[in-house]
């Protein structure tokens, strides 16, 4: 697995340096070089974000070999909710293995979904930081969830 | 013989009034594929978002009198629900029949004051409609009968979210080959690869479009669905398959609405999986309910599909 360089992880990682903004973030979801590896820190940040706005730490811990991972089962454990967000954060992961374990026949194409996959999983967290009750009414069903729990 | 030939159908509120096409479109293809339909009597709301979020117990009542019509009055042991909600309602009150005391001890006391018998968990199988096309008809059988093949259209697949979550309500998915994935579904690609279609890769099959909020919040909406949509026009798309009918009017409203609002305009069209397949078979535009998608399909249809 190709290990990000420090320049490319200090666009993305909040373990590397202070969290960046989500402002910058939802740029840098945009920038036209922008590289698996910081794809997957980019979508740490946004998780990391949503844990730090409910006065959580976000973790170090990993779960199947990702921070990313482990953020969201942080994220969701007090927010059932949060698990609408679920595929996505683990189909991020899916295109940074695509891209760094293997050779895809079109390498652009996948580094592209991997793009619209975070920023989805942007555009959710920020929704839901906005409006809380974003994913409550449908699939995550709180009240199934509370009774479930 | 599959037993889903004959079996209960739940249109929901939704068939009936923003998502008609789709009603109209997965009885017509019921009825080319030769499957019995039978739409459960005197049928009421699911509970769908509002009463469930308000009070889910009521919900539980108002979807188990749906499958106590099905069970009791008409005899069925399957309903088939197309709407991802009511799909996901019914199944959400079979497990807290089976799960929760108090649940069922509502469900008995409104069951009596309405004057039905109660519903017990267990004696109807709730079914999506893509159940039973994949059961009942299978891909092989699918493909003998295809009169327009979809060959050379590129379909990205969208099922939303209320299709495969919660997983817990949703037993029989995940067991392996033949079942449903929860997390990568791949039902109506299989259905759509069959009928000659070219699945792209889309990996926002199931990411929330924002649905519930859409009139509420529509800029937030708005971004979830804009993103869908291009994501799917960039996998090569040209068209996204739905089987939801809140999930496909979010996806039309909000394309239009990224174009008034945000000023940007995608192309990629959307339609139900029940309209391609019914196309698929030969049936026209119109028997399928084109003409009543909000955003117009019709010259693209005739041009990749009636060609």
């Amino acid at each position: 697995m190709s290990a990000p360089t420090e320049e490319t992880a200090a666009r993305g990682n909040p373990g590397a340096r202070a969290l960046m903004p989500l402002a910058d973030v939802e740029r840098a979801l945009d920038a036209p070089d922008v590289s698996a590896p910081e794809l997957l820190h980019l979508g740490e940040a946004i998780l990391a974000h949503w844990l730090l706005a409910h006065g959580e730490i976000p973790t170090d811990d990993t779960r199947e070999g990702f921070r990313l991972l482990a953020l969201h089962r942080q994220g969701a454990a007090n927010e059932p909710s949060f698990n609408a967000c679920r595929e996505t954060a683990r189909e991020l992961a899916w295109h940074y293995n695509q891209l760094t374990l293997t050779t895809p026949d079109e390498p652009e194409r996948v580094r592209e979904m991997m793009r619209f996959t975070a920023k989805h999983l942007f555009y959710f967290v920020t929704g839901k930081l906005a409006e809380r009750q974003l994913g409550d009414f449908c699939c995550s069903a709180r009240p199934l969830r509370q009774d479930a729990n | 013989m599959s037993e889903y030939k004959k079996i209960a159908y739940y249109p929901g509120c939704a068939l009936e009034g923003s998502g008609h096409a789709y009603n109209r479109s997965t009885k017509a293809l019921g009825k080319a594929l030769g499957l019995g339909l039978e739409e459960v009597k005197n049928w009421n709301c699911c509970g769908a978002m509002e009463v469930k979020n308000i009070d889910p117990k009521l919900q539980t009542y108002l979807s188990s009198r749906v499958m106590s019509i099905a069970a009791h009055e008409m005899g069925h042991d399957t309903v088939m629900a197309p709407c991802n909600g009511c799909y996901h309602n019914l199944k959400k009150a079979e497990y807290d029949l089976g799960h929760d005391a108090d649940s069922r001890d509502v469900v008995e006391r409104l069951s009596n004051k309405a004057g039905h018998k109660t519903y017990q968990a267990g004696s109807v199988k709730t079914i999506h409609a893509l159940d039973w096309i994949k059961d009942a008809i299978g891909e092989e059988e699918l493909a003998r009968r295809v009169k327009n093949s979809l060959k050379g259209v590129k379909i990205a697949n969208y099922y939303g979210c209320m299709y495969t979550r919660p997983r817990h309500i949703f037993p029989e998915k995940d067991k392996g080959p033949g079942s449903e994935s929860t997390s990568k579904p791949h039902f109506m690609d299989d259905l759509l690869a069959a009928a000659g279609a070219e699945n792209v890769d889309f990996p926002l099959k199931t990411a929330c479009c924002g649905g519930a909020h859409t009139l509420s919040d529509s800029d937030t909406s708005t971004r979830l669905v804009l993103n869908i949509v291009q994501a799917a026009e960039a996998a090569g798309a040209e068209v996204i398959a739905t089987e939801c009918p809140t999930c496909h009017s979010g996806l039309e409203m909000h394309q239009i609405r990224a174009e008034t609002n945000f000023g940007i305009k995608t192309k990629v069209k959307i339609l139900y999986f029940t309209q391609l397949l019914g196309l698929a078979l030969g049936l026209s535009p119109r028997k399928v309910g084109v003409h009543e998608n909000v955003s117009d399909s019709m010259a693209w249809v005739k041009e990749k599909i009636l060609r």
